[in-house]
């Protein structure tokens, strides 16, 4: 170890503000209630438990990220909430009501953005409001304001093949803000895109939520992004997906780049990946079989390294 | 080798020339060749065409005989010291030369038949398309929105799609005696044979597109709030409407197909009735010049379909490959 290297505070410290902040969150009201919450599926390989009595409840307000090895059912998790897959036991309430099926009362933004590419950007942004039953005049006055929201008023009329990744996810949120959801469901909404963009966009998404009514379970597999923009970060492991710990995160608010060295953010870190790579595992069978034999192709003093 | 890459790679600006030319040039060749036949009297030419019979009595002008006979007779001539017959290399009759069919074509068109009893072309076409649209009209309005359902819901196509499986199996014109037994022997068997050639691959092949519309745009709409006949009106039908067009381009090319199967059942009518006519009397300029003209027609028409269809669906990205 490198004696220079101060040592990290834990993670489990917090500055007096942040559990300030922490207890005026738990004042609010319950937005997601999980209680064991479970998920079983039959696949050609047998029955597989996807999900086992996950337990957590999330904040009026609050912002919280999801994230686990692959495998982990974190996106199975977020399915069930937005209602586009049954759950197996347990019961998930949205004030209080349990979740059967999808509704406006929840928004969910893709990875695959998976914006209509037969509508134009505000038609994209107008579609739930039509489906509410709200008039054209209505409808797109909501949708100016949202895509005002985003930065996207100039590209109202552009067909989403003509957007950049970034500009489409922005779409994606807005059109999903649109419904004004109590909750805003993320399934690794910024994994496709570039880190550039990627960093512009959390900005963007903080922004966003700072400045409206919206509550945010986010899923990544980035463990900077979740805890750059959570609250609390829900740790998943896989076989069967349970929780392992709920993080809360002591890097103070308001967030910057800045913060990424700061010592909270190291100490949180180190804790993600103890938890989310502990001991190195066993190499997949078909990828142990894999041994390169490296035969030296170029004159043996043309050296590169 | 770099000008092979050009050719084959190449970026898609640079190419919309040579693709122009290109597909200029797929038809130029087959022309070429067809001329080179006709026009070059060492290729083939495995005729003699009579000019003068001379002294065979036989012999008549305008009369194709082969070759060898031709020499044979030559020779019995110069034994018996009478005239040579006299000729010059010529294809068989079922050949014509791209002129003749060119004349033939342009006279179907300005000069029809004064005779009552021949058919015109242009009225012997406009029957046929009127054939194939009623044909392809009834098979689309059950197959389309069929094919549309059986690929939304999955207990529907299962309960349907192995029937049409089985019966698209039955070549249509095996129906034709059973279709004039039940429709007459106008254009009601002929309009059956399209739509029963037509329907069943039609169900099938729009169910597959309406299958393949990808699940994250139904899902996305469903949390947005639409269900049941929404999401079919507002989700399904335009998410697949740039290749149920495609599709239904193919499949009219498909009806075309059977056209001169099903115009030959009952009372032989329409464009298949002129070429059978020209046919028995020789006249086979007028039959290329027929079926060029049911190329023409089917490739025209694809051809304004797929300009339409740019505009009709600016954001359907596969046609830019096209």
């Amino acid at each position: 170890m490198n004696l220079m290297e101060p040592i990290l505070p834990s993670y489990l410290d917090q500055s007096d503000a942040v559990r300030e902040r922490f207890e005026r969150i738990r004042q609010r009201e319950t937005i997601l209630e999980v209680r064991k919450l479970g998920k079983r599926y039959r696949s050609p390989q047998g029955e597989v438990e996807a999900l086992r009595g996950i337990d957590f409840s999330v904040r009026r307000r609050e912002f919280v990220c999801v994230i686990g090895p692959s495998g982990c059912g974190k996106s199975t998790l977020i399915r069930i909430l937005a209602g586009l897959d049954k759950h197996t036991s347990g019961e998930a309430l949205l004030d209080g009501k349990p979740i059967t099926g999808p509704g406006q009362d929840r928004g969910m933004v893709f990875q695959g953005y998976s914006l209509f590419p037969w509508l134009t950007v505000k038609k994209n942004v107008m579609f739930g409001p039509h489906m509410k039953g709200e008039g054209n005049d209505q409808a797109e006055r909501d949708a100016q304001l949202w895509l005002e929201l985003v930065g996207l008023e100039k590209f109202a009329d552009a067909y989403p093949h003509q957007l950049s990744g970034g500009m489409r996810q922005r779409v994606a949120i807005a059109r999903a803000l649109v419904n004004q959801p109590r909750i805003l469901l993320m399934d690794e909404p910024f994994g496709a895109l570039d880190a550039q963009t990627r960093a512009k966009m959390q900005s963007h998404l903080i922004d966003i939520w700072r400045n409206i009514d919206v509550t945010v379970l986010f899923i990544t597999h980035d463990l900077d992004e979740a805890i750059y923009l959570a609250d609390r970060i829900l740790v998943l492991k896989a076989h069967p997906g349970e929780v392992q710990e709920v993080i809360e995160v002591p890097v103070p608010r308001p967030r910057t780049p800045g913060q990424f060295n700061s010592p909270e953010f190291r100490a949180t870190k180190a804790r993600l990946e103890a938890l989310i790579h502990p001991a190195p595992e066993p190499l997949p069978e078909d990828e142990q079989a894999v041994k390169p034999h490296m035969i030296r192709f170029t004159d043996v003093h043309d050296n590169v390294e | 080798m770099n000008m092979i890459a050009n050719w084959f790679g190449g970026s898609a600006d640079v190419d919309a020339r040579r693709r122009a030319l290109l597909g200029i040039g797929s038809f130029l060749l087959p022309l070429l060749a067809w001329c080179l036949i006709s026009y070059t009297p060492f290729i083939w030419h495995p005729k003699v065409l009579v000019t003068d019979p001379g002294g065979v009595d036989y012999f008549q002008v305008d009369m194709r005989v082969d070759k060898a006979m031709f020499k044979e007779e030559v020779a019995n001539m110069q034994q018996a010291h009478l005239a040579l017959p006299q000729g010059q290399p010529s294809n068989p009759i079922y050949l014509p030369a791209p002129d003749e069919v060119a004349k033939a074509f342009y006279n179907g068109f300005v000069n029809p038949p004064s005779n009552t009893d021949v058919p015109s072309m242009p009225a012997s076409l406009w029957h046929s398309i009127q054939i194939i649209f009623w044909g392809f009209l009834l098979s689309s309005l059950i197959g389309v929105p069929l094919g549309i359902l059986s690929g939304t819901y999955a207990t529907l196509g299962r309960l349907n799609e192995p029937f049409i499986e089985f019966f698209r199996y039955l070549p249509a014109p095996a129906f034709g005696a059973l279709a004039v037994a039940i429709l007459g022997i106008y254009n009601g068997p002929k309009i059956a044979i399209i739509v029963i050639g037509t329907l069943f691959q039609q169900v099938l092949i729009i169910a597959n597109t309406t299958r393949k519309l990808e699940t994250t745009l139904i899902e996305a709409a469903r949390t947005l709030g639409s269900k049941n006949l929404k999401l079919l009106t507002k989700v399904v039908v335009p998410g697949i409407l740039p290749d149920l067009y495609r599709d239904q381009r193919i499949l009219l090319g498909w009806a075309w197909t059977y056209l001169i199967v099903a115009e030959l059942i009952g009372t032989s009518s329409g464009i298949t009735w002129f070429i059978t006519q020209q046919a028995r009397y020789q006249h086979f300029d007028n039959v290329y010049a027929a079926i060029m003209t049911i190329g023409l027609i089917g490739f025209g028409s694809d051809l304004i379909l797929a300009r339409l269809g740019r505009r009709l669906f600016p954001w359907d990205r596969t046609q830019d490959r096209q």
